[in-house]
């Protein structure tokens, strides 16, 4: 039990840790540091706006690639294919999750680059790369928890493949593969040095997805231990704090989510 | 009559085979990364990777030579103290979660460490940057290895609580019967029949720790020359190999493509071999 308690005592310390540490920032700046997109740790102006805005929309870029990738392939995976490619194709695809993402940020850089530049395309096509694997794997798992009698009755009515997955499949997959879905956008908002060394690392809200952006944890690897002031340690910690928030309740939906669905299957 | 009914089955057997192209198409273009990533790391990293790779530490722009000794030693170092940090608690919290964790303090629990797993590892380098590095006023292997401990906490307990799942109750319950304490029934009967599943486990929390370099980025740092001291700045393969990576020298982008390689070979090897013997899954 204590070893067991002292997990979440971990997660709370961490929490507190930030909390304490970014109360500085918390109360000179207030609400306004969300809102400000000024940063100038020389002149003691911090706004988090650009960091916010690069993590999200590079992390939805990747979603937006990966989401029907990732399930197109869990289909042709769970559904499809009976050849024995399919354990290939699988093994490939997790093994893309254990590179280290030092690794997918050199070929990134070389990569990558030539084509998109050092900037939000790139960071955000990077992204859809690593989170490919996560929505895949679970997503399949979740299909093969649809009992098989659902698959054979729509079959025996007479429907073609894709509308007995359409029709029988997907719906009671559906939360189930929107769970893996979201799991991979946690990610993706919490990943560091890939796109700390694609994403061109400058701190402004630009309309074009080609010029260069940063994001929370971008601005975390490079300049947390560089804090030149008791103030701008204080806002460092405070964006950890922002980036820890914000994947945790996208990570905690997610885990709700795919858990229901996995549980409630193997019970029938 | 008969002509629409033809159609209109002609147009669903025609959707069906688009669904099915589409479907195809995706599972091909979802290996393309990983050939991609693989052709690179080993057509670039191949011609660095010699000899003096292995046994010498790395030199200034220019010289010739030069390798990642010191930081294959120093990411071992920290590995190991990641495990000597999270092995104790991961594997009888998972113990705990398996044998005793069926109510709402065992759901709570099993919660957090999945909800843990999800953490951005860079916030555990901040955590560990505060608790080590601030009170000791300088970088160190303990604080990298503190933090990649956390980062291999949440794998290990999940892995444990599977496999203890796993051990048959009639086993525990001979043990019991035979008048053995409930400690003993469990360190050495029902943890050692679990082992060699936990031991997958922990290899799969080894490869993703040896990986990571956001966590090390300001607790171990990163250090030019040999160390073996506990509390001394410390390099690693992947801190290394982000450095070389964003500098503008060819030769030290020829020396990260070299650490990728010896990087991703090891981290493959010791995926690959625990697929083989379990069907684990390793995207956590």
């Amino acid at each position: 039990m204590v070893f067991a308690g002292s997990i979440p005592l971990l997660f709370f310390l961490v929490l507190l840790m930030l909390l304490f540490q970014s109360r500085l920032a918390l109360f000179t700046f207030g609400p306004w540091f969300f809102l400000s997109s000024a940063w100038n740790p020389v002149k003691s102006q911090y706004g988090a706006l650009p960091f916010i805005y690069g993590t999200v929309v590079s992390s939805l870029l990747a979603l937006l690639i990966a989401a029907p990738l990732g399930v197109g392939c869990a289909i042709y995976l769970s559904e499809v294919s009976t050849s024995r490619s399919k354990e290939w194709i699988a093994t490939m695809v997790d093994l893309l999750a254990a590179i280290p993402s030092v690794v997918f940020g050199l070929w990134g850089i070389f990569v990558l680059g030539p084509v998109f530049g050092l900037s939000m395309m790139s960071a955000g096509v990077l992204l859809a790369i690593m989170i490919l694997p996560t929505i895949t794997a679970i997503s399949r798992e979740v299909l093969q928890a649809v009992p098989g009698t659902l698959r054979e009755s729509a079959r025996a009515l007479g429907a073609t493949k894709w509308e007995t997955i359409r029709l029988s499949v997907l719906p009671p997959a559906a939360s189930g593969i929107i769970g893996s879905i979201v799991l991979g956008l946690g990610r993706a908002l919490g990943e560091t040095m890939a796109v700390t060394m694609v994403i061109g690392n400058r701190p402004q809200i630009s309309g074009s997805l080609l010029a260069p952006a940063y994001s929370l944890s971008a601005v975390l690897a490079n300049e947390f231990a560089e804090a030149s002031s008791d103030l701008n340690f204080s806002v460092m910690v405070e964006i950890g704090l922002i980036l820890l928030i914000i994947t945790v309740l996208v990570n905690g939906l997610a885990r709700l989510l795919v858990w229901k669905m996995v549980s409630n299957s193997r019970i029938q | 009559m008969e002509n629409g009914q033809q159609q209109s089955y002609s147009i669903r057997k025609f959707k069906e085979k688009a669904f099915l192209a589409l479907v195809f198409a995706a599972a091909l273009l979802a290996v393309v990364p990983l050939i991609s990533l693989l052709g690179f790391v080993v057509y670039k990293g191949i011609g660095a990777l010699n000899l003096d790779f292995f046994l010498h530490t790395p030199v200034p722009v220019g010289e010739k030579g030069g390798g990642m000794a010191n930081a294959i030693v120093g990411t071992l170092m920290i590995v190991g103290l990641g495990c000597l940090f999270s092995l104790p608690i991961g594997l009888l919290g998972g113990l705990w979660l398996a044998e005793w964790g069926k109510g709402k303090r065992g759901f709570l629990i099993r919660y957090t460490v999945d909800v843990m797993s999800g953490f951005p590892t860079i916030i555990f380098g901040m955590f560990a940057y505060v608790l080590f590095v601030l009170t000791m006023r300088r970088f160190s292997a303990l604080a990298g290895g503190f933090a990649l401990a956390l980062v291999m906490l949440p794998y290990i307990t999940k892995t444990t609580e599977e496999m203890v799942k796993m051990v048959p109750r009639t086993l525990k319950e001979s043990a019991l019967a035979l008048g053995i304490p409930e400690w003993k029934v469990m360190l050495f009967v029902v943890l050692r029949t679990a082992w060699s599943g936990i031991f997958t486990g922990i290899m799969l929390a080894v490869a993703r720790a040896a990986g990571e370099t956001a966590p090390l980025l300001f607790t171990a740092f990163n250090n030019q020359y040999w160390n073996l001291q506990l509390d001394q700045p410390t390099a690693s393969m992947t801190v290394q190999i982000y450095n070389y990576a964003i500098s503008p020298f060819e030769e030290w982008n020829r020396m990260a493509w070299a650490g990728s390689l010896a990087l991703v070979a090891i981290i493959l090897a010791i995926t690959l071999v625990v697929r083989k013997y379990s069907k684990r899954v390793v995207y956590g």
